[in-house]
């Protein structure tokens, strides 16, 4: 069992226990502060049925920022004789809160990068792209090694504060991974995201690369 | 690299329904006789309907018949990229010409065969030059060839040529046969109704099909009743073809319609209330999927199965292969029954460290002992520790040296006055080995005994409780040494020796001029010495006479007891003679034996060799064996021996027929024994 907040330090778990029959996959929404990190978890919890998740913990400061972070388990049931889970994470964007990002992070099976497509908030993006790439390596994880997708929220705002998609791939998305986009407030490209990232980790499973 | 044939993807486990019986029906006809009737076969059908399946099955189909079948199977990019490498690397003939060696070859997917002209020419050739040399060809594709397009008309014609055929789409009840089985395969149980339900669903696609029956099975495993009714709303048949809000960028264009109120100076923020999105459903932008998390699991458990169906897959692919090359690999298949009990990959990966590991072993004991190398347990990746101990044994040398021959026995040695001494010591080491005499050394002629007496002893101290007695002719000591030496594991045959309990050496005159074999046996000379571990040897010639032989060795041999096996005096003699007769005849007249005493002989072996001959000829002319007859062998001219009698028996050698020269005058039909014509001729 993966603890349920992330400890510092441990060992990163495996995605499959073989021996307990259990597949946990860990995703962590990571990205700039306000990016809608947290309303996707919210528009999710609102779409799973109740028997299937778990109480979404939320830590949030009085001006409803995530101060320290967001967990929705789910509950897929068994699939193929596994009892299969999912733990959702985000982590705060707000830059001053790099230690738990770090925290966060350490044993995700994958990352959503959540951008925020206005064109004023492409720095943020960008810084807070650099911080993730940071926060692995300090745990030994390379960028490249690990599913990593994209999502462009806010494209439901008026077409000249935003950047269009391919103007997001160009300046985010560097490694062509791939990205979605999204309207977490209304939903749109909320589980297309969810779907992307879980495929991605899933076929991790039998290409027999070690789930960090 | 060709990809290896899914191991599921059999013609046992494919469902035949109306829809595909005929594509069925000619595929089996292609496996059992590749090359003859359907050659090539096209198959084509949309998406998910089994093409790959039944593919994969003529291959399995093929190899079951005919293990020594080359099959080879290609998605068609594989093949593109596989000939693209060929020529890059000026390997383009040898590539071609690796596909005469093919048997069984099936291409997958060439629809994608569009506007690649080159590969459509290689293909061409290939499949002319595979057709001329009556190999079996079988493509697949999701349109019918002259639906591909710019497809070259001669490939159109070559396909046209042979037998093209699709597969449609299941009808009602093949559809329910592949839910019942897909079911079973996931040991699920759902409600009567509910496959029939699923069935009945404008699904064709048999991957699609199997996606539904797995979200059907996970709304189940989560403890929710799945009744016939429900299945269209679970499915969300009718979801399916709304419109979402966002998605795949690539595809859609993305989702922003709807302006927003705020300025454009503010930060237009997404609430984090959950409350809020709901109230924005009310918004008139395209509502969301009916049940977006019920596609999201459904897709999810769908790769997940996938993904577990691969596992299991490669698992059974290693079973196949290494199997295949006689490991034992039961440890994988409990892996198989145990539904994945641990991380395949890491067993996977521990197994073929195990069998590289036993390879290593295996090495290692051809070189010191080259006997044990076929053992089983070196085919055992489970049980890797005993082959370790067999190494180890055989690091110590427990390859036995040559143990003495269990024909030789005491009580069959004819004891008289003049051997008397001889066989008297030998039963003095026999019962007390290493203390009484040591080294005992038997000096005699040839013929005399002396080999019997030794291997006799060697048996006797086995049976007095000794476990390890080395019985060995001075030749083949000499030659295990240079094998030793030439194996470069001089130690462990030296241990071979040293651990035996006592120490039998046939003929050591014959290490007479062999440094390296002297210089042993002087070694194991004195450990046994100090042991206290008994040493026989025998030699044909007396010890001081023996040249060539280091004095330090003589003198050891010299230093126990030198026991002389005289030639044979007229009583052992007589009483070879006696029992020889005895054992082939039921009553021997007691004079022959006297009369064969009293003819010349220097070893108890030409006594065999006489009594040999007056027996033969005794037979042959089926006359009475008398003391006159033996004399009238022995002491006038060769008898021609009569006709012989089909089913007569004799000890002489035969010579095979050879061609039509069946001349009785000219065959030999019983050759007297070789030492006893020796023996002749030298007079």
């Amino acid at each position: 069992m993966r603890a349920f907040a992330p400890s510092s330090g441990g060992d990163a778990m495996s995605l499959v226990n073989f021996a307990a029959r259990e597949i946990t996959c860990k995703i962590v929404y990571y990205g700039p502060g306000r990016s809608g990190k947290t309303t996707n978890l919210q528009y999710i919890f609102g779409r799973v049925p109740e028997s299937r998740r778990g109480r979404m913990v939320s830590l949030a400061t009085h001006t409803d920022r995530t101060l320290f972070f967001d967990f929705l388990p789910l509950d897929l049931g068994s699939i193929s004789g596994f009892a299969t889970k999912f733990q959702l994470y985000t982590v705060p964007g707000q830059s001053y809160y790099a230690s738990t990002r770090k925290l966060v992070l350490q044993g995700a099976d994958g990352v959503v990068f959540v951008a925020d497509s206005q064109a004023r908030r492409l720095d943020d993006n960008l810084e807070s792209l650099q911080d993730l790439q940071t926060n692995l390596l300090t745990q030994n994880i390379d960028i490249r090694q690990l599913p990593v997708v994209f999502q462009y929220n806010k494209q439901d705002l008026p077409g000249d504060l935003i950047l269009s998609p391919p103007e997001l791939d160009d300046a985010l998305n560097f490694r062509a991974v791939q990205s979605f986009t999204a309207d977490a407030l209304h939903g749109g490209g909320v589980f297309e995201t969810l779907k992307g990232i879980s495929e991605q980790v899933l076929r991790r499973l039998a290409a027999g690369e070690p789930a960090t | 690299m060709t990809p290896p044939l899914n191991p599921y993807f059999r013609f046992d486990t494919m469902v035949v329904g109306a829809a595909n019986r005929l594509a069925v029906t000619a595929a089996r006809a292609v496996a059992e006789t590749p090359g003859t009737v359907y050659n090539p076969l096209f198959v084509y059908a949309r998406p998910g309907l089994g093409k790959t399946h039944l593919l994969m099955a003529m291959g399995h189909g093929a190899a079951a018949i005919d293990p020594s079948l080359d099959v080879e199977y290609l998605t068609l990019d594989h093949f593109i990229e596989s000939f693209h490498a060929a020529i890059a690397s000026g390997q383009g003939e040898a590539y071609r010409k690796g596909f005469l060696d093919v048997g069984l070859l099936l291409v997958d997917d060439v629809q994608f065969l569009t506007g690649q002209r080159e590969t459509q020419a290689e293909l061409l050739r290939i499949i002319d030059a595979m057709q001329t040399a009556g190999r079996q060809i079988v493509l697949t594709s999701d349109r019918p060839p002259a639906e591909i397009e710019a497809l070259d008309e001669r490939l159109i014609r070559r396909f046209a040529g042979g037998l093209v055929i699709d597969i449609a789409a299941p009808d009602y009840e093949t559809k329910v046969a592949i839910l019942r089985r897909k079911a079973e395969e996931r040991r699920a149980t759902l409600e009567p109704g509910v496959l029939e339900a699923v069935a009945r669903l404008p699904i064709d696609n048999v991957r699609e099909l199997v996606g539904a029956l797995n979200r059907l099975v996970a709304h189940q495993a989560a403890g929710e009743s799945v009744e016939p009714e429900q299945v269209p709303a679970l499915l969300g048949v009718k979801a399916r073809s709304s419109a979402n809000a966002g998605g795949d960028h690539s595809q859609r264009e993305p989702a922003g319609a709807k302006a927003s109120e705020a300025g454009a100076d503010a930060d237009i923020e997404t609430s984090s209330s959950a409350a809020a999105a709901e109230s924005a459903d009310a918004s008139p932008r395209p509502s969301p999927p009916a049940d977006e998390f019920g596609d999201f699991l459904s897709e999810i458990s769908a790769t997940l199965s996938q993904q577990i169906e691969s596992w299991r897959g490669k698992v059974a692919a290693a079973i196949l292969r290494w199997g295949g090359e006689g490991y034992r690999t039961g440890r994988l298949e409990l892996l198989l029954e145990g539904e994945l009990s641990r991380d395949p990959e890491e067993a996977l990966r521990e197994f073929e460290a195990d069998v590289r590991k036993l390879d290593t072993l295996r090495t290692e004991v051809e070189k010191i002992a080259p006997a044990l190398a076929g053992s089983p347990l070196f085919r055992d990746p489970g049980d890797v520790a005993a082959a370790e101990a067999l190494l180890e044994q055989a690091r110590e040398g427990a390859d036995p040296p040559p143990a003495p021959s269990p024909l030789w026995r005491l009580d069959a040695l004819v004891e008289s006055a003049a051997n008397r001494v001889a066989v008297q010591a030998a039963q003095a080491v026999i019962a007390h080995p290493g203390q009484k005499y040591n080294p005992l050394v038997l000096v005699g002629g040839s013929g005399v005994g002396k080999t019997h007496l030794l291997h006799a002893v060697g048996n006797a101290l086995i049976a007095g409780g000794l476990r390890t007695v080395a019985c060995v002719g001075a030749e083949e000591f000499t030659g295990e040494l240079i094998e030793a030496i030439d194996r470069d594991a001089i130690a462990q045959w030296r241990k071979r020796y040293r651990r035996v309990e006592a120490f039998l050496l046939d003929d050591v005159h014959l290490v007479a001029e062999k440094g390296r074999s002297q210089d042993e046996l002087f070694l194991l000379f004195n450990r046994f010495l100090e042991s206290g571990r008994q040493m026989v040897f025998t030699s044909a010639v007396p010890l001081p006479q023996l040249s060539g032989v280091e004095p330090r060795l003589l003198t050891r041999l010299e230093g126990g007891l030198v026991a002389e096996l005289p030639i044979p005096d007229r009583e052992i003699r007589q009483r070879v003679a006696e029992r020889l007769l005895s054992e082939k005849l039921e009553r021997p007249d007691p004079e022959v034996a006297a009369y064969l005493a009293g003819r010349p002989a220097d070893s108890v072996r030409a006594v065999h060799g006489l009594v040999q001959r007056v027996l033969s000829a005794a037979e042959a002319q089926n006359a009475k064996l008398s003391a006159a007859f033996a004399r009238s062998v022995l002491e006038t001219s060769p008898v021609r021996p009569a006709r012989r009698a089909a089913q007569s028996r004799g000890s002489g050698l035969v010579a095979p027929g050879i061609g039509g020269a069946r001349s009785r005058e000219k065959m030999v039909w019983d050759w007297p024994d070789i030492g006893d014509r020796l023996i002749e001729e030298w007079r």
